[in-house]
């Protein structure tokens, strides 16, 4: 827990426990981190020695996903396109880690632009699991998740556009948040889908997650999605207790396509939760099964636009004799970007393109209108919906990376909430046999506090958030 | 259907190069991925307005004042190739 | 003229504004080195987002007021997808549907004399790209070298019906525009690249040619001229005329067509999801309401207030600088005369040397004009005073007058030179009454040669005709 490690820095070597985590990593099999910033972060650590700040942070190290802007650190999305390119300028909630005092660790192994679940379409390799070295992390943010599961960082940010926290959370047994879309500013993360995704913490504890969020949220000028919400403190309340609150079951989210063990792990979960002294009853999300289309029409339209801008002439890959400028940059691309990438900006462009428009994109738009009704309308009954956060656990590296739509399958509960822009938490509930099985806690809009307050309660409650994997 | 022209044109306008090899792959994976997105046919939407951005603000403005820039350096400090403080760009035509 | 249908599509750089349209880079860099007005935003590296700059917005607004355009209630940016090395995003931040403001015309004067409406079909916001530097020719360089200095620059894009029906239409269609925005002061149209005009013409039957970024109102009236022959001698050959894309050369004064596959312009147009829609119909009132007089009402009160010809009324204003001048003037000396020589004189010597009205003082031409009111000077010598004050910059009307004694000999004085000469000159004066309207020309000169030359000569000679007409 980040407040048990902030006494104990305060007392020994912050240094000491950096150059520990350092070398555990050289060590490592889990292929999390992509970049180190071994140097700069034990400087820090020494400064934080002889000089303890005051910060939220203060001497807390963190690693941060590939996708999010560290000035002076190399920032490459996990693709060959951008190897190289150090960013002059830190993402906002870089600059607010850093105003708390935290100490930036390097940066961690993602699916490429994080077009992916399971931390395997990078050009670096994929990322293992911690508890199961032949299996996926889950993805995007698969590296943040491992290297927190496998004790190679306290805590870690990773982002979230189709479920990318949620399910390498769920997939290594530690707690992920997806905030709801605007509460954290979007400045300085490299934009995948831009009307979908959120950095999220990756977490031991829900604690810990209330902690950065803090710190992380709230309105900035240069995001003008940013909503207007002041920073403030999530702890308060935290430990509240869940009497009275009312649980919504969607049963479209149980069933046929869920793993037995998932869905046994989750329902003992719903149970403890009723123990602690909340309702809960079935509702309906009618139009969940729509929602995995919507969401990677959406999602590859914008991309096809968002990714258009790495063409090789201000960053990136630039190799051989130049022709002419289509020819070159469309070689460039073809080089630069992995398969998946390619197929989503190709099938995105495609939607986006004339006569289809209106058939796929604009349709997509009007389906998740309907999406986010369903979640509107079930928060009128309930206060917060509880479901599987994957419908399996952590699948085998290489069984599905040959057939995309299985792949996108995996996705059915976590896309939902990113069309909707609500927040959803995973949290360790139980194992399929060694394998972590996360529970998902759904929130209104703007309902962190609600559902961070449930999930510790949960947290509380059980014991898996103290399992830790073979590899520790 | 997506055919071998189709996907050549899509290449085109996306600016991704795609070898001969790819092109087969690429029409297979494509209708079926396509095919899967057929399923949103089956919404009625008649009435439904699309949603663009999931939260609903408007008016969101910067003032008119000028701040730092990036220095050249800085602004040239990853580009592949240079010349005299310009971008080097292969030729327009 | 007959079978040409031309419209126009005018990209404005709102320059006055101190930052670009989505950052906070500033304006200001014709003269700076190559990318040194760039940042993560207009650059467009991995993870900005851009924001809105507010006064674009108004000026925006302020420009379709005076088109007289509807503001739209709802308005919102949209993104312009294609790949080109001056735009790093691989997309333009521009306006698509629900633009700005839409519906709006400008009356002009046609070629027949009549006024024309012209309308505009809209006025909608979106960011300059950056800025291609070749290496020789468009067609022939071996590379190209690109400076973003200019990338995220606020543009506002006018766009008209194809109601234009030749090039010097053209010509005073965009003369026109530039006087409203020159009022409106929303851009300085002394930088380079702040307007740049796309042409699209046709001929009646055959399809339409565009003609890109021409920068100068001179080079639209000779590449439209250019386009007609062109395209007339095709028809006349019966080659069909495709729908294309032009760049004009303006060394040799011709279109020359860019390589572009038909249909090839699909911008999968799709709504900016970074930025927030603008709903600004509560701003118009009071945009409205502070709008300066525009130049058409302008010009209609200076013929009436001030009781000037129509086409001296149009000359003066044309530029807000120079209707300002004119009124300063008029407040202190003779309108009508001030008119004449602020117009017709001054403006002149302006052009002539290249410089701008804020080169002379309104003082000094009031001067010029109460001097002339009073006979104290000839005509011939208020020129000089005026060429004197732009050439050597210094001093005031009167200095000079002392100076090179320019004061014009007192009237009786010249009327009593002119009795006596034609009294002297029997012999002429009797020529001119046979018919020698040359003979008067001597007794000028004799009439030149009393004052010592002081006295105006075209005066002398009306002088010198009555006198000897009364007789």
């Amino acid at each position: 827990m980040l407040s048990e490690l902030k006494a104990r820095q305060k007392a020994d070597s912050c240094e000491e426990y950096l150059f520990r985590l350092f070398e555990r990593i050289e060590k490592s099999s889990l292929n999390a981190f992509t970049t180190l910033a071994k140097e700069s972060a034990l400087n820090e650590a020494r400064q934080f020695d002889k000089n303890p700040g005051q910060g939220l942070l203060a001497g807390v190290p963190i690693a941060i996903k590939e996708c999010i802007s560290t000035e002076g650190i190399e920032t490459n999305c996990s693709s060959r396109i951008l190897r190289g390119y150090i960013p002059p300028y830190d993402a906002h909630v870089i600059e607010r880690l850093k105003a708390e005092g935290a100490i930036i660790m390097g940066k961690t192994n993602m699916d490429e632009f994080a077009m992916g679940t399971s931390t395997e379409t990078s050009c670096f390799g994929p990322t293992k699991n911690p508890w199961d070295l032949t299996r996926v992390p889950g993805g995007s943010s698969g590296g943040s998740a491992a290297v927190v599961a496998g004790g190679e960082a306290p805590c870690s940010l990773g982002s979230d556009t189709g479920g990318s926290v949620r399910c390498p959370a769920s997939f290594c047994g530690i707690v992920g948040l997806k905030p709801t879309y605007g509460l954290v500013s979007r400045y300085g993360l490299v934009a995948y889908a831009n009307s979908l995704e959120q950095i999220g913490p990756l977490t031991h504890t829900v604690e810990d997650t209330a902690l950065l969020m803090e710190v992380i949220s709230g309105h900035d000028v240069r995001d003008s999605t940013s909503a207007k919400q002041e920073r403030h403190s999530y702890l308060p309340g935290l430990n509240d207790g869940i009497l009275g609150l009312k649980i919504g079951i969607p049963r479209e989210y149980f069933g046929e396509g869920v793993n037995k063990d998932v869905e046994k792990a989750v329902w003992e979960g719903i149970h403890t939760l009723e123990s602690l002294g909340a309702s809960w009853q079935e509702i309906s999300l009618p139009h969940t099964r729509y929602a995995l289309a919507a969401y990677y029409v959406i999602a590859m339209s914008e991309a096809s636009s968002n990714l258009a801008r790495f063409d090789g002439l201000r960053y990136g890959l630039r190799q051989g004799e130049d022709r002419d400028w289509h020819t070159t940059f469309s070689e460039i691309r073809s080089q630069g970007f992995g398969r998946e990438v390619k197929r989503r900006i190709m099938l995105g462009t495609y939607a986006l393109s004339a006569g289809y428009y209106g058939r796929y994109y604009l349709k997509a738009l009007k389906v998740r209108t309907l999406i986010k009704e369903d979640f509107l309308c079930a928060f009128k009954e309930v206060d917060l919906l509880a479901s599987p956060t994957m419908p399996i656990p952590a699948f085998k590296i290489g069984e599905r990376i040959n057939d995309p739509l299985s792949l996108y399958m995996a996705d059915v509960f976590t896309v939902p909430i990113n069309l909707a822009g609500v927040p959803a938490i995973s949290v360790p509930c139980g194992f399929a046999g060694h394998l972590p099985i996360g529970l998902q806690l759904i929130g209104p809009h703007f309902g962190e506090a609600t559902v961070l307050k449930a999930a510790q309660a949960f947290e509380a409650a059980t014991p898996f958030h103290e399992a830790k994997p073979e590899v520790i | 259907m997506i055919t071998r022209e189709d996907v050549e044109h899509i290449s085109w306008l996306a600016s991704i190069k795609i070898e001969d090899e790819e092109k087969e792959e690429l029409v297979e994976h494509f209708n079926s991925i396509l095919e899967y997105f057929h399923q949103l046919d089956e919404v009625d939407t008649e009435g439904v307005a699309p949603t663009y951005r999931v939260v609903d603000l408007a008016n969101i403005f910067r003032e008119d004042a000028a701040y730092q820039s990036l220095s050249q350096d800085q602004a040239l400090k990853n580009a592949p190739r240079t010349e005299n403080g310009y971008f080097k760009s292969p030729r327009i035509v | 003229m007959e079978d040409v249908i031309i419209g126009l599509e005018i990209h404005v750089q709102l320059n006055r504004l101190q930052s670009k349209m989505f950052c906070g880079c500033s304006t200001a860099y014709h003269s700076s080195r190559p990318n040194t007005h760039t940042c993560p935003v207009c650059l467009g590296l991995p993870g900005s987002l851009p924001v809105i700059n507010r006064n674009a917005v108004e000026y925006g607004i302020k420009v379709g007021l005076a088109l007289n355009c509807n503001i739209e209630e709802k308005t919102l940016f949209y993104r312009k997808n294609y790949y080109y090395p001056d735009l790093p995003k691989g997309f333009q931040i521009s306006q698509y549907d629900f633009p700005l403001a839409t519906q709006g015309h400008i009356m002009i004067l046609g070629d027949d004399g009549a006024e024309r409406n012209i309308r505009i079909n809209r006025a909608h916001m979106e960011e300059d790209p950056g800025r291609l530097v070749h290496a020789g020719t468009i067609d022939r360089a071996k590379y190209t070298m690109v400076d973003y200095n200019r990338c995220g620059m606020p543009l506002l894009e006018v766009v008209t019906e194809p109601d234009l029906c030749s090039p010097k239409e053209a010509r005073v269609f965009l003369d026109k525009l530039k006087s409203i925005l020159d009022y409106l002061d929303v851009f300085d149209g002394s930088q380079e690249g702040s307007m740049r005009i796309d042409a699209n013409i046709s001929l009646k039957g055959g399809d339409r040619s565009e003609v890109k970024n021409i920068t100068g109102f001179k080079g639209v009236e000779k590449a439209l001229s250019y386009e007609i022959t062109r395209q007339k001698n095709m028809q006349r050959r019966n080659i069909k005329v495709v729908q294309e894309t032009r760049h004009f050369d303006e060394l040799r004064n011709i279109t020359v067509s860019i390589r572009s596959k038909v249909g090839a312009h699909d911008y999968r147009y799709f709504p900016e999801c970074d930025l927030a829609v603008m709903r600004i119909a509560s701003w118009v009132p009071t945009i409205r309401a502070a709008l300066p007089e525009l130049p058409d009402v302008k010009r209609e009160r200076f013929v009436k207030q001030y009781g000037l010809a129509d086409d001296h009324a149009k000359s003066l204003t044309s530029e807000i600088k120079l209707a300002n001048f004119y009124e300063a003037v008029a407040a202190r000396a003779s309108p009508k005369l001030a008119a004449v020589w602020i117009a017709d004189v001054l403006k002149g010597e302006l052009n002539y040397r290249d410089l701008a009205i804020e080169s002379f003082r309104e003082e000094h031409m009031a001067e010029i004009v109460q001097m002339l009111e009073k006979s104290m000077i000839s005509e011939d010598g208020a020129v000089q005073i005026i060429r004197d004050l732009l050439d050597r910059k210094g001093g005031t009307p009167r200095e000079i007058v002392l100076a090179l004694g320019l004061c014009k000999a007192e009237d009786d004085a010249v009327q009593k030179a002119v009795r006596e000469a034609v009294a002297e000159s029997t012999a002429a004066v009797a020529d001119y009454r046979a018919g020698s309207e040359r003979a008067l020309n001597f007794i000028v000169g004799l009439v030149m040669k009393k004052t010592r030359g002081k006295a105006d000569a075209g005066e002398v000679h009306r002088l010198v005709k009555a006198e000897v007409e009364k007789a």
